[in-house]
């Protein structure tokens, strides 16, 4: 049986290699055996050359590196024998990939075996061709492979017509050289060549348009009268595949029809008979029969609308999914998400059965379903879904519950119908599956509770409940203690209950504990512990009563590993000790988290940095941003005279690097003054208006008076606000310092900036839709313009789903707040604000791309355009 | 993705690359291939196949095959035959002690493959005699040139085994008239050097 082989070497090595107990033993028989090969190599005896091959070949498959018998594949190709050929050829295949410069080398070889007398050799070349070849060898044999598709034996013309759909695939401009090769193959009889005729026409209807229009008219008559044929056809025991006449042509044929019918109604007419036919007259019982049928269905959903095919397939997916055979359902759920694109409800109605799906044994089976359940959420069936998932969630594997949990997080982010049953829902997943969310789902629910003014108690109460249960769910324990240390006073106060709670009691004591428990357990992260020190210093002025049992839980944090932690915890400290006067303004309550700016950071099309206006960033930066402020009082009030220069541009360092990113620093070039306080004002978290106003004076006065007589302060000021030379005037920053402070008196200085006005412009105008821009400089930031577009329809149809998105080069910033509606009604118009911020502000105008979007009587509508007149100077 | 589009949608974007839509769907260059690469490993996780029809360095190649029969071999006998990774489906079908795979793309018809599968095992069935793995470990070249005129390029060549079977043993003779006709390999290459 065996020929070349024979020699018992080859043989011998597979056994000692077998042998082996341990992976050094076999390492051991490895490298001896590949010493062997590589001396014999070096002999150069062409006796041993195919042996060595087959050994290294066995080697390869083991893992081990084998470059070395590169060569000898190119030799055993170039000599005369069929046996070295197909060996060589092997060899060729496994050792070699594409991307190998020794490939090239054997070009030379393939062009002549394509060309030799013997079809079997000329098979080997194709084979490896179709196989491994490169762009460049395609190029070179392209013309040879396309005189073998006409070749007399059907064995040569199967083989070359799969090589060629390589080749087209390499080098998608040869496609057109083969099409008139490819149509005479699928008139073919033998089967081996039909399915690789129509594979062959499949590839070039993918990569050439035209190929797809020649094919869509010559063909599609003839395709399916074969499809057809084979259908009827009677049992031929050579193609019989359960009951089934070639199931792998039937597939092959049904999705060449596919492409055909695809955006093409009179194609997709002809072909209804015979997807009928298939999807009704084949046999389901059998794996090939339910491949054949799986098939048909994807061609019914692709080609055009023929409603009565589209229900025979929505009922041939619902008769899968209720299949027992695991793979069957796997493949329906597959489908259903295709098919939800047309036929919601359809899929709807078999809700239940999916949503079994999801908790199945098969991780598959589950992941799909999922998949296919996150599809099917809208608003009305939000509550429901989400409640079953969570439910399940509690029960499903551990390692499920990262895939649970995130989904359920994105369905409830998009549908919830109220704010309450967002945050619910959100507790509950953070509850069971805590330590499995990902960073940016607590931190979108932390500004969603922010933003919900009225539930803020509510919510409190609710975490604070929550984490007394499930203290291991890190995320969970952040929240509630970012929220403990923000609404303290609503937690023990029961302030705002809502008619669903149940009163609870909780003193001042039980609410640090939480805090406290937090900080102590071992297995907290950095984070975890960083914002348990910042709730800390929030609840000691929400809390005076208890103040110095939180300043003794501060303090122990001097003693804290990590660096952070201990400075933290020395200047919060000092902000209980010494400065109880501004300790309550300085540990006032977030603003509110604007909602928007968050999800467009979140959306990651801006990496880390922010307008000057997005500042309000989540938790952390809260937190670790009220430390600085403690080096900007000390500076202040003790070391007024003695604060060299270097000291002031770190702790501004240290500032700008809590929250501020490079880039930001960068698109900040030149904010004015006010700007300058407002960013202070944001990072401190000191709200408008100041509650003690008498006491800040003192304070700011001590400030201004530090500003008067040194310039450190100030030059600290200018160096936060820009990386350029410092080019504000020291009585502007004083104005600014003073803001700071005082938070409320308007600045002498505001007016001054203010930017002169800007003419509107026609940024766009087609026959069916005008776009006007008017500018406005927020005053103090020059960099900033903020751009009202008006939308103005001037057609007599309303446009739907309108969509506006802009870009810009990368030396601007934009952000877009949400148009005033998405419905454009006939002759009227939508407002949307946009504001840019121009980094290289008088070096470059603004420029601007747009492409807009929108439905007429139900059909897309695109159109784009670019916005170059603008007015100077913005 | 989805949910990322719509978040756009409604809120308008920032853009930090040049000239560069947040919508790009543009399809991928990478050309569709029905079968990335074919894998037989033992149920001791033993490679006894590979043959890969997307490039792969040799790096990736063990990766893959570290990777993927980590995740079928710990697969339970009764789940479905697919595994997705890394945005591809793995087809498998266990036969004895040996797990077939192939690898595909989520588009593809994974009833098919099985189906290729079958049709793989079944002719080295037939070729080696009710087939066992020791029939593939010393005579893996055999299984080699049997897939070969399975499969080109990724996709399948031939559904009637009995012309596979054909090939093959017309290939075989003559493997075995040049070892007559020589009388010993020796003598070929020495002819063939001549």
């Amino acid at each position: 049986m065996n020929s070349i082989f024979s020699g018992t070497r080859l043989r011998d090595m597979i056994r000692s290699i077998r042998a082996c107990k341990t992976a050094a033993e076999e390492r051991g028989v490895v490298r001896k055996e590949c010493a062997d090969i590589r001396a014999s190599i070096n002999e150069n005896d062409p006796h041993d050359r195919h042996r060595n091959l087959a050994k290294l070949m066995f080697i390869h498959m083991l893992g081990y590196p084998t470059h070395f018998g590169q060569m000898e594949c190119l030799k055993l190709i170039a000599s005369p024998g069929f046996p070295e050929k197909r060996i060589g050829y092997l060899g060729l295949m496994l050792l070699l990939d594409e991307r190998q410069e020794v490939l090239m080398l054997v070009t030379n070889s393939l062009k002549q075996d394509l060309n030799h007398t013997n079809q079997y050799v000329v098979g080997l070349a194709l084979c490896a061709l179709g196989n491994i070849c490169s762009a460049e060898m395609a190029r070179d044999l392209a013309p040879e492979v396309e005189r073998l598709i006409q070749f007399r034996d059907p064995n040569i013309r199967k083989k070359a017509a799969l090589c060629s759909t390589r080749i087209v695939r390499k080098v998608p401009d040869l496609a057109e050289n083969f099409v008139n090769a490819a149509s005479s193959l699928l008139k073919e009889k033998h089967h081996g060549v039909l399915i690789t005729g129509v594979q062959l026409c499949y590839e070039l209807c993918t990569i050439s348009e035209e190929a797809l229009e020649y094919f869509r008219k010559k063909c599609t008559e003839g395709l399916i009268k074969t499809l057809r044929d084979i259908t009827n056809s009677a049992y031929q025991p050579e193609y019989d595949v359960a009951g089934i006449t070639d199931p792998f042509l039937h597939i092959r044929l049904l999705k060449l029809l596919r492409v055909l019918g695809h955006g093409d109604a009179d194609a997709s007419d002809l072909m209804t008979d015979i997807l009928a036919q298939v999807a009704t007259k084949t046999e389901s019982n059998k794996n090939a029969g339910n491949a054949v049928l799986y098939e048909c269905v994807e061609t019914i959903m692709a080609i055009e609308d023929t409603s009565s095919l589209r229900v025979l397939a929505i009922n041939i997916l619902g008769r899968f999914l209720s299949n027992r055979d695991n793979n069957i359902r796997y493949v329906a759920l597959n489908m259903l998400m295709k098919a939800i694109a047309f036929d919601d409800q359809a899929v709807q109605r078999h809700r239940v059965t999916i949503l079994e799906c999801v908790k199945d044994p098969d991780a598959s089976i589950r992941k799909r379903a999922l998949e296919l359940v996150s599809l099917l959420v809208n608003e009305n069936n939000v509550k429901q879904l989400t409640k079953e998932l969570i439910d399940y969630l509690e029960i499903s594997d551990e390692d499920f519950k990262e895939d649970l949990s995130a989904k359920i997080c994105s369905i409830v982010e998009k549908f919830s119908p109220e704010k309450i049953w967002y945050i619910d829902q959100m507790l509950k997943v953070l509850s069971e599956a805590g330590k499995f969310v990902k960073d940016d789902v607590w931190h979108a629910l932390i500004v969603v509770i922010s933003n919900a003014s009225e539930l803020h108690g509510y919510t409190v109460r609710a975490l604070y409940k929550a984490v007394l249960t499930y203290s291991e769910q890190e995320t969970l324990v952040r929240v509630a203690i970012w929220c403990i240390g923000e609404y303290g006073d609503l937690l023990v106060n029961n302030v705002g209950m809502l008619g669903i709670e149940d009163p609870i009691t909780v003193t001042e004591s039980d609410a640090v504990d939480v805090v406290e428990d937090a900080i102590t357990r071992h297995n907290s992260d950095m984070t975890t512990k960083a914002m348990a020190l910042v709730a800390l210093l929030k609840l000691s002025s929400r809390f005076p009563s208890i103040s110095e049992r939180i300043k003794d839980i501060i303090v122990k944090q001097k003693g804290s590993l990590l660096l952070e932690m201990q400075q933290r915890a020395i200047e919060f400290n000092s902000i209980v000790d010494r400065h109880k006067n501004i300790r309550s303004s300085l540990v006032e309550r977030m603003p509110v988290l604007d909602e928007a700016t968050f999800n467009v950071r979140r959306a990651g099309s801006l990496p880390a940095s922010v307008s000057t206006m997005a500042k309000p960033s989540v938790s952390i930066p809260n937190g670790v941003a009220a430390a600085p402020l403690v080096d900007l009082l000390d500076l202040g009030s003790d070391d007024i005279l003695a604060a060299p220069s270097s000291s002031g541009a770190d702790f501004l360092q240290d500032l700008l690097g809590v929250d501020l990113g490079s880039s930001e620093v960068q698109s900040g070039a030149t904010p004015g003054p006010k700007a300058g306080a407002d960013l202070l004002m944001d990072i401190l978290s000191i709200g408008t208006p100041s509650p003690s106003p008498a006491q800040n004076n003192t304070s700011s006065v001590d400030l201004l008076s530090t500003a008067g007589i040194n310039n450190n302060p100030s030059t600290a000021l200018d160096t936060l606000s820009s990386p350029a030379p410092p080019h504000i005037a020291t009585t502007a920053s004083a104005g600014g310092m003073f803001d700071l402070l005082d938070g409320l008196s308007p600045s002498p200085s505001k007016e001054a900036t203010n930017g002169p006005a800007y003419p509107p412009i026609v940024a766009y105008e087609s026959s069916t839709l005008k776009i006007e821009f008017t500018f406005s400089k927020p005053s103090g930031n020059l960099q900033e313009t903020n751009v009202q577009a008006t939308f103005i329809n001037l057609s007599p149809n309303t446009f739907t789903d309108f969509i506006f998105q802009a870009a810009v080069p990368k030396f601007l910033q934009l952000h877009l707040d949400p148009a005033s509606s998405n419905t454009l009604p006939a002759s009227g118009n939508i407002t949307q604000n946009l504001k840019v911020t121009n980094s290289q502000h008088g070096k470059k105008s603004l420029v601007m791309r747009m492409r807009i979007g929108y439905k007429v009587n139900g059909k897309d509508v695109l159109e784009e355009g670019q916005i170059n007149n603008f007015p100077r100077g913005l | 993705r989805k949910l990322f589009f719509s978040s756009l949608l409604r809120i308008g974007s920032f853009i930090s690359f040049f000239w560069s839509f947040v919508l790009r769907c543009a399809p991928s260059l990478n050309y569709e291939i029905m079968i990335h690469f074919v894998l037989l490993v033992s149920r001791q996780g033993k490679v006894r196949l590979t043959k890969w029809y997307s490039p792969y360095t040799q790096k990736e190649r063990s990766k893959v095959i570290r990777e993927l029969s980590g995740v079928i071999l710990n697969r339970g006998p009764k789940l479905c035959n697919f595994v997705e990774w890394r945005g591809y489906k793995v087809v498998y079908k266990r036969y004895a002690s040996l797990y077939f795979c192939m690898c595909i793309d989520q588009e593809d018809n994974e009833l098919e493959v099985l189906e290729i599968i079958h049709h793989y095992v079944e002719i080295l069935d037939r070729y080696f005699g009710s087939v066992c793995e020791l029939d593939l470990i010393f005579n893996f070249h055999k299984a080699y040139y049997i897939l070969d005129e399975l499969l080109i390029a990724g996709e399948l060549q031939e559904s009637s085994k009995k012309t596979v079977a054909r090939i093959i043993s017309a290939q075989d003779q003559m493997v075995e008239a040049a070892k007559e006709e020589a009388g010993s390999i020796s003598n070929i290459i020495a002819q063939a050097t001549k």
